[in-house]
């Protein structure tokens, strides 16, 4: 179909600004894991330290 | 052939702190704060929207205001846009734009703008009274505050038309461009509560079609305040959107919708899905059930899921394209990539939500909503998994979780610093713009159709701007660069 041809040819032509693909999935799954380790650090690092209160005190009015 | 589907975007903005916490002080409080230091301080002219006011009389206010200034503060910007305070929450809503990428440097613009005059507030208040600015649509206690939309569409397109086509993607959509919440705000029954929404918004939606904003929100808003030449056009306002901290997100959530109203413009319902037999009620399910397995049934007689819609909308899109091209809604470039974006966060979702993590925001906060509990082996109702929700859409640098989670950015520093001191070149809000930068000392007043001067001696004078597609750069650069001053402007304009 020519839809389906026009969409393949956008996708190898998309730029690549992603990291690059790993092969194997397992060292996939490994590397996004890890990720999510140091990143999950950082939010240790900076998530308000009584989360109770913050979320407690966190109190709007209704807009629009 | 569709009209150029004109945009934008506005945003109330979550905010805490301030003197006596009150949230419309420290709403004002930030807007003047943007007003003494930033490029600003034009008053928004309330005409049409107030009838009876008269400009001369909002003329007094101008810059330094004290800082802790408790009127409800209004402000046009240099690019364009209005800063000001709505109800509670500090709004900015961006300028018109042509295109959804030029909407999105706007709008990120605007992250910008309320991200200084947050430290610009704070640098003159006590510490204990820092003022935070959150990009978020509800406090988890049952109170929303709007993100909404703005397209431009023929008067000649029958409102009955454009419920029938939008209702099944304003339902569906929030599985691409939803900005995710933890847990539930309003009543339901307990075995149904979910842990993980996919939307902020979803659940606040009681009706199919309304007027209201505030109350018995409805799916379709029905407000008909053009802004502009009513007999030519119709100002569509969307208030069914998350505001999104992904700018792919923001992208897909602006650029699909145009397209919609561009093919619906052009071939009428040819292609659109059949909507959901109640669309109410499959709007708040879907949000509920972010494994996307969720079915509603329709009109006609089938069962979609959200996906489904999707994919069939996309589908009408990307063929729309094909024969129509988008020329409506962007460049060649431009609409190729929204398709190509939208069709890939779409599979994502449903086929490898790892993949898109980086583009769509329910998932990028739901994989460290997720990933913190299993860590710390968490109950579902932890406040921790809660802190987490509110903190992804802090303002600060130093605590804003979604600058953390590796979101794409579509824009460099550069071309969102000039977003905030340019107004777009190719609508009306270039006009307005450059008055504003250029004459502020001659303006008294602005909104989105007009700006009104008050040159000292005689009547105030006002410059009418019903078309979003002219005073553009194209159609008046040459007069700011032959005229420096205002009393010039005006008499070459032929006032």
């Amino acid at each position: 179909m020519v839809e389906q041809e026009r969409i393949q040819k956008q996708r190898v032509t998309r730029p690549t600004e992603s990291a690059p693909e790993v092969n194997v999935d397992t060292s996939k799954g490994e590397q996004l894991k890890a990720d999510l380790d140091d990143l999950l650090d950082e939010i240790d690092e900076v998530l308000e330290e009584n989360a109770e209160e913050f979320v407690r005190n966190y109190v709007q009015k209704g807009g629009e | 052939m569709a009209i150029a589907k004109v945009l934008g975007i506005e945003t109330e903005f979550g905010i805490t702190g301030g003197p006596d916490q009150d949230p419309i002080i420290a709403s004002s409080v930030i807007v003047n704060a943007y007003a003494q230091r930033g490029m600003t301080h034009i008053n928004w002219d309330f005409e049409g929207e107030t009838p009876g006011v008269d400009a001369r009389g909002l003329a007094g206010l101008t810059a330094f205001a004290p800082i802790v200034e408790t009127q409800l503060a209004n402000t046009v910007l240099a690019n364009g846009a209005r800063l000001y305070v709505d109800h509670a929450h500090p709004e900015y809503s961006s300028p018109e734009c042509r295109s959804p990428l030029e909407a999105v440097r706007f709008d990120v613009a605007g992250e910008e703008v309320l991200r200084r005059a947050q430290r610009f507030a704070n640098e003159s208040l006590d510490p204990a009274q820092a003022i935070t600015i959150y990009k978020n649509n509800s406090d988890g206690k049952g109170n929303s505050y709007g993100c909404h939309e703005n397209y431009l569409v023929a008067r000649s397109v029958e409102f009955g038309d454009l419920v029938r086509a939008l209702v099944p993607h304003f339902v569906s959509r929030q599985i691409v461009v939803g900005a995710g919440k933890v847990g539930v705000e309003t009543d339901r029954p307990r075995a149904t509560r979910p842990v993980y929404q996919v939307s902020q918004r979803a659940e606040f939606f009681e009706e199919v079609v309304g007027l209201e904003t505030t109350l018995k929100r409805p799916i379709i808003n029905t407000r008909d305040e053009t802004h502009g030449d009513a007999e030519r056009f119709r100002r569509l306002h969307v208030i069914i959107g998350d505001a999104n901290l992904s700018q792919y997100a923001t992208a897909v959530k602006l650029g699909a919708t145009a397209l919609l109203l561009a093919a619906l413009e052009d071939q009428g319902l040819r292609g659109f899905p059949a909507a959901p037999r109640d669309p109410v009620r499959a709007v708040r399910a879907i949000a509920a059930d972010p494994t996307l397995h969720t079915a509603v049934d329709c009109v006609d007689e089938r069962s979609r899921t959200a996906w489904d819609f999707q994919d069939e909308l996309w589908t009408l899109a990307e063929r729309y394209v094909a024969e129509h091209g988008g020329d409506a809604v962007g460049d060649h470039n431009e609409v190729n990539f929204i398709l190509d974006q939208w069709r890939e966060m779409l599979d994502g979702v449903r086929d490898d939500p790892a993949a898109v993590a980086d583009r769509v925001d329910w998932v990028a906060k739901q994989r460290i909503v997720q990933g913190y509990r299993d860590r710390y082996d968490l109950a579902e109702d932890d406040a921790r998994l809660r802190a987490i929700d509110l903190q992804y859409h802090d303002l600060r640098p130093g605590r804003s979780l979604a600058a953390r989670v590796g979101l794409r950015p579509l824009f460099d520093e550069d071309s969102v610093n000039a977003a905030i001191e340019e107004p777009p070149a190719t609508t009306r809000a270039y006009f307005r713009g450059q008055c504003v930068k250029r004459f502020p000392e001659a303006i008294a007043a602005a909104n989105w159709d007009s700006v009104v001067f008050d040159l000292g001696d005689g009547p105030l004078q006002r410059v009418p701007m019903p078309d979003p597609l002219r005073g553009t750069a194209a159609l008046t650069a040459h007069l700011f660069e032959t005229n420096s001053t205002a009393i010039d402007l005006l008499s070459a304009l032929g006032g």
